[in-house]
């Protein structure tokens, strides 16, 4: 099981065939409190780096990118009505969806563990 | 505007925001907290329940003077300004030739000796090079502007802001809602407004730029009061039902428009002679085409700016001008643009959000109650 990640801060762990989605805890920290949260409908059919959710904070709207090809096999059902677990705990419970990988070799061009790190640093200094 | 490629300014307060641990974004050219590390939320809801310091130094502070200031004003506001008493604040308006809003400002005649024929005005930060060199040329010969470019800008909002600002200067507590004067707080003489932008009693504190840190650093050592950005600052507002200039009024929205009839003094009212009163005087008889009201989303979605507003046949009968969640209603909140035939409180519409039709309603504003100071 590895934890791969997007340049827009996404984080993807994959299981199998079966990857689950959310948004990095240095994203979070940048969107600061949020508000609401919109999450992908089961069956839907999502291309690379397309809209898949929503995450609001008091401020401003920002758009979740997925970052692999596939089918939402299910939306993070819990989040709309606590949308303040993205900021507890977003690389956990705080998860957005699942989707089933339609082309696992997207995963080849996404960082690891590392190298986002060293993305980030970069980004903060 | 100001221009993004020049350098920002700072704020006299710059050194205590980045020792708060602020996160810093440009705003009207200046560099200024959005938040502090407690956070849009809990700042805000802090500041509905205790008392928050803002930093407003951005904003533009002047004095106008002139044999007859009242009445040269009175030439490019709505406002009754002669009928103004001393120690009094009025909310008023500059308007262009359309009747348009050149930007909202705070009008004070200063109730001290040696300020007869004196008039204290607080500008929007964006606008204040505009509105500065407006007035000095519109009243060039009539009136002499005075920049108090050296003064710094605080806000002490909240419930607990009396009690907190009357351990420096007991006169503080007695003030009207929309009064002023000149006190000392530990020798550092400032000019107190009780006034702000938040629905909450509180003050706006004129300092010395060079005494401004003193003073917010005193203030925020006494218990219950917290650093407040200016991301809670627009929340707080939002719910408050107050405009933002250039979100909710600008030079395309007139004071009935903008719902904010109230601005045109009533002797005004019969005299005219502001500019545009041909036809904001013919829109307070007749009503106006469009009118700012609250919108309040029926589920959980925040509509922000520009977002369209549309009947139940979905033609467009307007746009949301400020929108986003407020922290106190704990629901979204919003308020905008609609045709006229549509602005009665109830009425239900759509919004457009990412594509989606969502149902909202007309609400009255503001969201949270106004608990301005009552004597």
């Amino acid at each position: 099981m590895s934890v791969r990640f997007t340049k827009d801060h996404e984080w993807i762990k994959v299981d199998g065939k079966i990857g689950t989605v959310g948004i990095t805890q240095y994203a979070q920290a940048q969107l600061g409190d949020i508000v609401f949260v919109e999450v992908p409908a089961a069956g839907k059919a999502l291309k690379a780096g397309g809209e898949a959710a929503v995450v609001e904070s008091v401020k401003a709207a920002s758009e979740v990118y997925t970052p692999v090809s596939g089918t939402v096999k299910e939306g993070n059902a819990a989040l709309p009505d606590a949308p303040q677990t993205v900021n507890e705990d977003p690389q956990g419970a705080g998860w957005f969806f699942k989707i089933e990988l339609s082309n696992p070799g997207e995963l080849d061009g996404l960082m690891d563990q590392a190298a986002y790190e060293k993305y980030v640093a970069e980004l903060s200094a | 505007m100001a221009d993004p490629s020049t350098p920002l300014k700072h704020t006299p307060l710059d050194a205590l925001h980045l020792s708060l641990g602020a996160k810093m974004v440009p705003f009207a050219g200046y560099n200024m907290p959005v938040n502090y590390p407690l956070g849009v939320l809990k700042e805000h809801v802090h500041t509905r329940e205790h008392a928050g310091l803002f930093d407003v130094s951005h904003m533009g502070q002047g004095e106008l003077s002139g044999e007859n200031v009242d009445a040269a004003l009175e030439a490019l506001v709505p406002g009754d300004l002669k009928g103004l008493k001393p120690g009094q604040i009025r909310y008023t308006v500059l308007l262009n030739d359309e009747g348009g809003i050149l930007d909202d400002l705070m009008v004070t005649r200063p109730a001290e000796a040696g300020k007869d024929g004196t008039l204290y005005l607080v500008v929007n930060a964006a606008c204040k090079d505009q509105d500065f060199a407006h007035i000095a040329a519109k009243l060039k010969g009539k009136a002499m502007l005075l920049r108090h470019e050296d003064a710094a800008l605080l806000a002490l909002q909240g419930p607990s802001a009396a009690k907190v600002l009357a351990r420096f200067i007991p006169a503080a507590a007695s003030m009207g809602f929309m009064t002023s004067r000149v006190e000392s707080f530990e020798g550092v003489p400032v000019r107190l407004f009780r006034s702000g932008y938040t629905g909450e009693d509180g003050y706006e504190i004129s300092v010395p730029a060079d005494k401004a840190e003193r003073v917010a650093r005193r203030l925020l050592a006494e218990p219950g009061v917290a650093a407040i950005g200016l991301g809670a600052r627009d929340s707080l507002r939002l719910e408050a039902g107050l405009c933002l200039y250039g979100n909710d009024i600008d030079t395309t929205t007139t004071p009935v428009e903008a719902g904010l009839p109230w601005v045109i003094g009533k002797r005004r009212r019969t005299e005219g002679g502001f500019p545009g009163a041909a036809k904001i005087l013919k829109q307070l008889n007749e009503g106006a085409a469009k009118t700012r009201v609250g919108i309040q989303p029926l589920g959980k979605a925040p509509a922000r700016a520009h977002t369209e507003i549309q009947d139940a046949q979905g033609n467009k009968i307007g746009e949301i001008t400020s929108g986003g969640f407020g922290p106190s209603v704990n629901a979204p909140v919003a308020m905008g643009y609609v045709d006229s035939k549509f602005a009665a409180n109830g009425t239900k519409v759509t919004l457009i959000v990412r594509g989606q039709a969502l149902p909202a309603e007309v609400a009255p504003l503001p969201f949270a109650p106004h608990r301005y100071y009552k004597k």
